[in-house]
């Protein structure tokens, strides 16, 4: 057993894991956060996709034992106080799921792409969100929905709360 | 799936984790970025004993030049090498190249060592690599060894990197001012090329004075297309030139054939993604 030291969703865990322990393993059996969800075997669809660091990464493709003093950010941690992070809230009002089996990375990878590029054009996101497989939508809610965020989610826009909204990666 | 047990070392210099592989002997692995070996693990397609990760090491990870040379750690991610300055500057292939690999969550966990050291056929920094001469450092017990791109693949997977030894850097000589493109094939869902070809150029005057085209998976390793790079060199880059020089694209070649695509239909791919990239590089 390996100890791992962690900031998951504002919270800090220490644990002991298997050192083959995936990472998003450890999230959802260790930590019971199953939100982030595992949708195939061979890094492929994305469904796993947490903020590790700031950076958004498959976590069936991360050991837990090399996140040891990593920040990670599940979509769990998106929300604040009640109040939906902007790309869930846009989710919602564009439709941009069906079964939502894809939505947790979906809005993971998203949230990634727009604190990387704020105003990305319709190809800049399909190129965002490559990573990530959706069965259902056909993906052009989707597009729509990470759009939509990206306009209340810039600086000066009407935001639907007076909250600002977390940046990607910000587990404060 | 998840992986069989292992050990996992975690050493934090080079020469921590040399010493490390040779004590664990030969079913000991190396883990760098993980975007390969962890889809392996899972599927247990590979049950290492020992797992060294050389994540810990932040030397590996540094990007640097010298009056010749851009060096770059075996641990810089994809992310990184896409972003760097330096690499755009002086060996603009490679950013291209690493743009098209993979997605972004690969991108940010995945290496530039990782993957030539995993020397996947259809992986797309091999064919860049090869076409630019780039040269693999790799130490082992008896000290660093200095190894040409053109030596270093060795066919499907394997590479010049010996038992106990470890990709260190690689580096790459300065083509400041060439024109590059990298051109790819691939199916939608997956971003792994069918077929892809680095092109860069030196264009004197209008007309090219040297050429360095490397193919993408029409071979168990990346492959030079000299034929081509002849048939260039002296002429003025222009749709007709391109075309008749793109003919030459296959000489030499072992194209496989798979679910993705036969022999015949790469053989055309080749030709015709030759044709682009030598004019959207010379563009
Ligand atoms: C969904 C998906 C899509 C992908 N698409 C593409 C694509 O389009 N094009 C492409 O080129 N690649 C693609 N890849 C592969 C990606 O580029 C990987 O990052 C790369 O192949 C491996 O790099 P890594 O750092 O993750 O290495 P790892 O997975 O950690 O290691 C790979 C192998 O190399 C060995 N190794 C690693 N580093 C060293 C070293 N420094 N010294 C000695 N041995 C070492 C390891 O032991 C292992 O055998 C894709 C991967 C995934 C999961
Ligand atoms: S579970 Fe499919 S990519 Fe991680
Ligand atoms: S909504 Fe069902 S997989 Fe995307």
């Amino acid at each position: 057993m390996t100890e791992v030291r962690v900031t998951v969703d504002g919270v800090n865990y220490a644990d002991d894991v298997e050192p083959r322990m995936l990472l998003a393993q450890y999230l959802r059996e260790t930590l019971g956060k199953t939100g982030t969800l595992i949708g195939c075997d061979t890094s492929n669809c994305g469904a796993c996709t947490v903020s590790l660091n700031g950076q958004s990464v498959k976590s069936c493709s991360v050991l837990a034992v090399q996140a040891d003093g990593a920040e990670v950010t599940t979509i769990e941690g998106l929300a604040r106080d009640g109040t939906l992070h902007p790309v869930q809230e846009a989710f919602r009002e564009c439709h941009g799921l069906q079964c939502g089996y894809c939505t947790p990375g979906m809005i993971m990878a998203a949230v990634d792409l727009l604190g990387d590029n704020p105003d990305p054009t319709e190809q800049e996101v399909r190129e965002g969100i490559e990573g990530n497989l959706c069965r259902c939508t056909g993906y052009q809610n989707i597009v729509r929905a990470v759009q939509s965020a990206a306009k209340t989610m810039k600086p000066g826009a009407a935001q639907p709360t007076e909250q600002a909204a977390p940046v990607a990666g910000g587990g404060n | 799936m998840i992986p069989a047990k292992f050990d996992y070392v975690r050493p934090s210099s080079v020469e921590e984790a040399v010493s490390a592989l040779q004590q664990a002997g030969e079913d000991a692995k190396i883990l760098a970025g993980g975007q390969s070996l962890l889809p392996v693990l899972r599927l247990r397609m590979a049950a290492p004993s020992t797992v060294i990760d050389l994540g810990g090491i932040p030397e590996l990870k540094r990007i640097g030049e010298d009056d010749q040379y851009v060096m770059v750690g075996a641990m810089a991610t994809h992310h990184e090498v896409m972003r760097n300055d330096l690499i755009k500057q002086h060996v603009e292939l490679i950013s291209q190249a690493t743009e098209t690999v993979a997605d972004p969550q690969v991108r940010h966990r995945g290496t530039l060592g990782g993957a030539l050291a995993h020397a996947d056929p259809a992986g797309d920094l091999g064919a860049a690599a090869l076409a630019l001469d780039a040269e693999f450092v790799i130490l082992g017990s008896g000290g660093t060894r200095l190894v040409p791109a053109a030596e270093f693949f060795q066919d499907y997977f394997t590479t010049a990197i010996g038992e106990g030894e470890i990709l260190t850097m690689i580096r790459f000589p300065k083509y400041t001012g060439w024109k590059t493109h990298y051109e790819k094939f691939n199916r939608v869902a997956q971003a792994w090329s069918m077929v892809a070809v680095a092109v860069a150029l030196k264009v004197d005057g209008g007309s090219i004075s040297e050429a360095r085209i490397g193919l993408t998976n029409m071979g168990n390793v990346p492959i030079r297309a000299t034929g081509v790079e002849r048939a260039l060199v002296g002429q003025a880059a222009g749709p007709d030139v391109a075309k008749a020089a793109a003919e030459h694209a296959t000489e030499g070649t072992s194209a496989p054939s798979d679910a993705d695509a036969a022999a015949d239909y790469r053989e055309h791919l080749a030709k015709v993604l030759t044709g682009r990239a030598v004019l959207a590089a010379a563009g």
